[in-house]
This record gives structure tokens, C-alpha cells and sequence, in this order.
């Protein structure tokens, strides 16, 4: 899907903030994610026209990063840790315990991350970036219910949602 | 007598938990920008000496002399950038973490003293991609030091211009190095560079730069508005002042303390932690993150002082402290560091990228009973072409310290456990011979 008006508004803005176009890479691919779910191929050429840099070089730099998904993954991220910190407070039984429920679910995508920087709630996971710890089996089946159902509800990566820059016009 | 906290850069956040990263209860409560007001009277030279005296020294992990660093910057080369280091992921540690979230405009503050002080007028602070509402709290004290005047053109009439950016990582542990982070900054995969140049010559955009962490620059205000005189007061040796410590693992409670340096590792594991948990014993202990060489129960009385930690073969690096209890398998806890470093190994030196991924599947064999004989000393012979001599502080063949510390926890596991773990790679290698001498 080819940015809008409103965003493409958006990109410029954020590619102004830097002295050299390319450092906007990251921020870019974090928008297209948010409006997307995942970064699409369409997504990386647009980014490269932006940018005046080849496809492949957004796709290099796009794949390195473990945030950046370039397949569908469904609307729901669960980020469980399974470094020593949360290794020792029961990690690892957690996240094959969400991986095995949520295995045909095509909306939630349940994965191992390295460690999150939030030891002290270990075991400790994140759902679309949000932080949730320490939690059992059944509590972080919970919160991801509440999260389905709509009660909760994450910030964008990207910062400012799209949809607000759609009401502002893209101002900052 | 109890153990305390001395809390300096934690202060304020622990007071007001319920608003202390707005800018009404920063300006109300604890003055905040009054350091940066104080700091744009100053020359900037003054302030960097000034930060030199104070001894303070970097809080990311190589504990580098802060205002000795700015003052590597070349003359009369300019522009110049200071990028702030906010992508933690030292596994366990989760300082900046909090500093994000709680104390947003501490930050802002120094960066902007710190910004004048080596004449930047660009900053940027790189945010860690899962750090969410750290980021949307930083952006906030962002736009009000903006809105404010604190930032923007003519800081406070003072003829100074800063912008500030806020810069979103997207998943790399490696980011976190000074020179992957400028590559990440600049749109690349974050693969860290060759130095020299180090950042202060060529760094951002080959331009000088300074790298400083996030809990380094909250410190900065505190400096300038009670002194260096204070500040290196604080302490013990050349380790000045206070360091937060994230404590985590196997303790009663778990969590971020921020105490005077010299502090011994049982007064904080112990008297501020808790201690081991349900009564059980300690096994051992990592002392400054996942690179850093673990220590041992005779160590508790040692002092949090980096260059005794230096002394003791392994250093205070992040601030994070690990605690594992008796009943904890320590070839489990290595196989599982190595697995996180051959997973972030960026591939760009052939030592690491090759080495990471052979550590990760020896390490598992050995933690999950299919080990060989000779197994701990097959790492440590491939081992040393990563690092030659195997001995602290660690030789490197690979451009960053991710080559090192693949092994860190393989020279610790060798340094403490090698008798017992030989025995039972001999073991468990007798008891599958004997299962297939059975089965045929």
C-alpha cells in the first residue's frame, strides 16, 4: 500500500529532522510497521524512493532488526524472555506454554526475545512493546485476552499515530 | 545498622512515584533545568573540566572518564553531535529503563548541559525500540523543555541552539555499542566500527561525536549544581559517587539500587535485595551484566570499586547483578548467555560470527547431558582464537567487545566449576556408552 497524502506529509517531517535522509530509515520502517503490522515489500521501495536509496539496501538494513517483521504476524506481538534473569523465574515454561496455545492463532504471534530490560518483574513478556510482570500462565493469557477484546490497547512505535496526523495535517 | 540507598540521581523519581516524569512536578519539585541555567553561565570548557573532577565515569559498561571523554573532541571542528546511549540491553540490566520512564527531563537537562559543554547543537537520543512509554515519555520532556525554552533556538537568552531528536532502535543488542549505535544511527545494520577513529574524532556523519549512557548524563545536572568537589566525595578510589545497580535473579527483591560506590556486594545483594531467596544458598553471582566474569560467594565482601572489580579478573560493566541459588545448574545459565550472544552477533568479524554459533551448541550438549569428555576443552581451545590468552581483562580478534564476552562465562565456568564439570562430562559420556554397550 502506497503512503497517503497525510502520510507521506509525515515522512518528510521526519526525514527533515535529520542532517543526512538516510538516518530516517529506521523511523520510516517503524511508520510503515504501524500502519501495516509488518513491512511490507511495497513499504521498502517507497521507503527507498524517499530516501533516494535502493530497495535492497532497505531490505539489508530492515533485516537485521528483530523488531521488523517482513511477514504478516497478526495484530497481537507477545515478546516472552527467556534470558537468565527470567530463565531462572520460569521464562522459558511460560513462553512454550503461550507458544503451544497460540499456535494456529494466525492473529497472535507468540516469540522468544533476549532480555527486555525489566528483570525485576521476571518473568517478564510484552505485548506489541508493552510490558507486562511478573506473570503466570494463566494471568498473561489474560492480559492477552484483554488486549483482543480491546481493553487494552498499545501506543505506536512510530510515536504520533497516523490517524492523528491525519486529523493535524502531519504538524508537529 | 541497616544498609541505605544513597539516592542522588533516583531521588526524585522515588519520591513522586505518581508524576515524577511531568514537567510541572520536575520544575516544582526538584528545580529541575536550574543546572542547565547555572551551566549556560558557564564557559563550556569550565564544565567539562568541571565533570572531569568529579571523576565521574561512564555508567554504560567501560566506565570511561565522562569529561575526559568530551575533552578528546578536536578543536574548531565543527559541527559536532552527541548521541545518547538509551538502548539498553545488557541482559539484566534495567537502570535506563527506569530513568526513561520516571525521570524523562533529568535527562533532557543533561543532555543539554552536556550538548553546551562540547558545543553540539544536534543531540540525539536513541531509545531502545521495545522501550514504548519510555520513548513517549522522553518525547513529551522533549516537546516541554521545547515549549519551555530549555531547548530550541537561544536557550534561555543565552545565544546557545539545541534540537533534540528522539530516535527509536528496532531489536539489536549490538546498537547498544558506541559505534554500532552511530551506524544504526546513520540508516545501516548497527555493526559496530573499526577504532580509531574513535567517535570524538569521526563519529556521527564523520563528525566528532560524544556517545554518552543514560544514566551518565542524569548525573551531569547533579554535578553542576552541587560541584565536582561533592560529587568526587562520593565513593571510594577512582570509582566516584553512586551507580544504580540492577539487581536480579534469584533474590527476595529484586530491583534497581542506587548506592555510594564502595559498598560491598553483600550490603546490596543482602542488606538492600534481600538476599537469596526462600532461605537458600548462593552459587554465584555476575557482577556487571552478561559479559561480565562471575564471581563467587567469597567475593560478597568485596567492594563495588570497578578497578578492584578489575583486579578480581571481571568488572562492575553495566550495573546489573545476577544472582543465582544453589540449586541453579551454572552450565545451563553459560549455554544460555551464549545462546543470546550468537543470536546477536552482528556478523561482521569472523571470529564471532563463526564462534558464537559453535559456543551455543557445545554449551547446549554439555547443559542438556550429551557432552564429550574433553568438551569444556574444546571451548576453551576455540575459544582463544576469540580471545587470545583467555586471561582478564580480555585480548579481542573481533572489532567490539561482543567477541570477548561469547566467552566470559566459559573463562568464569573453567575458573570455578572446571573440576566438577569435567567429571561430569566424563560421566554422563559413561552412562550413554554403557546405555548403548545395552541397547546393542
Amino acid at each position: 500500500m502506497a503512503f497517503t497524502d497525510a502520510e507521506s506529509r509525515r515522512a518528510k517531517e521526519i526525514i527533515a529532522r535529520y542532517p543526512h535522509a538516510k538516518s530516517a530509515l529506521l523511523p520510516l520502517l517503524h511508520l510503515a510497521q504501524d500502519r501495516d503490522g509488518w513491512v511490507t515489500p511495497e513499504s521498502m521501495e517507497e521507503i527507498a524512493g524517499l530516501l533516494d536509496l535502493t530497495p535492497a539496501l532497505v531490505l539489508g538494513t530492515c533485516s537485521f532488526y528483530t523488531m521488523f517483521k517482513r511477514e504478516p504476524v497478526g495484530r497481537l506481538v507477545v515478546s516472552v524472555c527467556t534470558n537468565v534473569s527470567c530463565l531462572v523465574n520460569g521464562g522459558p515454561s511460560l513462553f512454550e506454554g503461550l507458544r503451544a496455545r497460540y499456535a494456529s492463532d494466525e492473529d497472535v504471534l507468540v516469540e522468544e526475545v533476549e532480555c527486555i530490560a525489566a528483570c525485576d518483574l521476571a518473568p517478564v513478556m510484552q505485548i506489541n512493546y508493552e510490558f507486562h510482570g511478573p506473570v503466570t500462565s494463566e494471568a498473561a493469557v489474560d492480559v492477552i485476552e484483554q488486549y483482543q477484546r480491546g481493553e487494552l490497547v498499545a501506543r505506536s512505535v512510530s510515536g504520533t499515530s497516523l490517524a492523528e496526523t491525519a486529523k493535524t495535517g502531519g504538524t508537529a | 545498622m541497616a544498609v541505605e540507598e544513597t539516592r542522588i540521581v533516583t531521588k526524585f523519581l522515588r519520591a513522586r512515584e505518581k508524576d515524577s516524569w511531568t514537567f510541572e512536578a520536575a520544575r516544582k519539585h526538584n528545580k529541575a533545568y536550574s543546572a542547565l541555567e547555572k551551566a549556560l553561565g558557564m564557559e563550556p570548557a569550565t564544565i567539562v573540566a568541571e565533570v572531569q573532577a568529579s571523576g565521574l565515569r561512564g555508567r554504560g559498561g567501560a566506565g570511561f572518564g565522562a569529561g575526559q571523554k568530551w575533552s578528546f573532541l578536536p578543536k574548531d571542528v565543527f559541527p559536532r553531535y552527541l548521541a545518547v546511549n538509551a538502548d539498553e540491553g545488557e541482559p539484566s540490566t534495567f537502570k535506563d529503563h527506569m530513568l526513561l520512564e520516571r525521570d524523562p527531563h533529568q535527562i533532557v537537562e543533561g543532555v543539554a548541559i552536556t550538548a553546551f559543554a562540547i558545543q553540539a547543537h544536534l543531540a540525539f537520543i536513541y531509545i531502545r525500540g521495545e522501550f514504548a512509554l519510555g520513548a513517549e515519555r522522553v518525547q513529551q520532556a522533549v516537546d516541554d523543555a521545547y515549549a519551555s525554552g530549555f531547548l530550541g533556538k537561544d536557550i534561555l537568552g543565552s545565544g546557545f541552539d539545541l534540537d533534540v531528536v528522539v530516535h527509536r532502535g528496532a531489536g539489536c543488542y549490538i546498537a547498544g555499542d558506541e559505534t554500532g549505535l552511530l551506524s544504526s544511527l546513520e540508516g545501516e545494520r548497527a555493526m559496530p566500527r573499526i577504532k580509531p577513529p574513535f567517535p570524538a574524532a569521526q563519529g556521527l556523519y564523520a563528525a566528532p561525536t560524544v556517545v554518552n549512557n543514560v544514566e551518565t548524563l542524569s548525573t551531569v545536572p547533579h554535578i553542576i549544581r552541587r560541584g565536582a568537589k561533592w560529587y568526587a566525595g562520593l565513593g571510594v578510589n577512582k570509582s566516584t559517587g553512586t551507580r544504580i545497580f540492577s539487581v536480579s535473579g534469584m533474590v527476595e527483591r529484586p530491583g534497581n539500587y542506587e548506592v555510594e560506590l564502595g559498598m560491598s556486594f553483600r550490603d546490596l545483594i543482602e542488606g538492600l535485595a534481600g538476599g537469596v531467596r526462600d532461605g537458600k544458598a548462593l552459587k554465584f553471582f555476575i557482577p556487571g551484566g552478561a559479559s561480565a566474569p562471575w564471581l563467587m560467594p567469597e567475593h560478597l565482601d568485596e567492594p563495588l570499586d570497578m578497578d578492584r572489580a578489575s583486579e578480581l579478573k571481571t568488572m562492575l560493566g553495566s550495573g546489573a547483578i545476577m544472582v543465582f541459588d544453589e540449586t541453579v545448574d551454572p552450565l545451563l545459565i553459560s549455554w544460555r548467555l551464549a545462546k543470546f550472544y550468537a543470536h546477536e552477533s552482528c556478523g561482521k568479524c569472523t571470529p564471532c560470527r563463526e564462534g558464537s554459533g559453535w559456543i551455543d551448541k557445545v554449551l547446549y550438549r554439555m547443559a542438556h547431558g550429551l557432552g564429550r569428555p574433553d568438551d569444556l576443552d574444546l571451548l576453551l581451545d576455540f575459544g582463544s582464537n576469540i580471545v587470545p590468552g583467555l586471561n582478564a581483562p580480555f585480548a579481542q580478534t573481533t572489532i567490539c567487545a561482543l567477541g570477548p564476552s561469547t566467552m566470559s562465562h566459559v573463562v568464569s565456568l573453567d575458573r570455578y566449576f572446571g573440576a566438577e564439570i569435567r567429571r561430569r562430562l566424563k560421566r554422563d559420556h559413561a552412562k550413554r556408552n554403557a546405555l548403548e554397550v545395552i541397547a546393542s
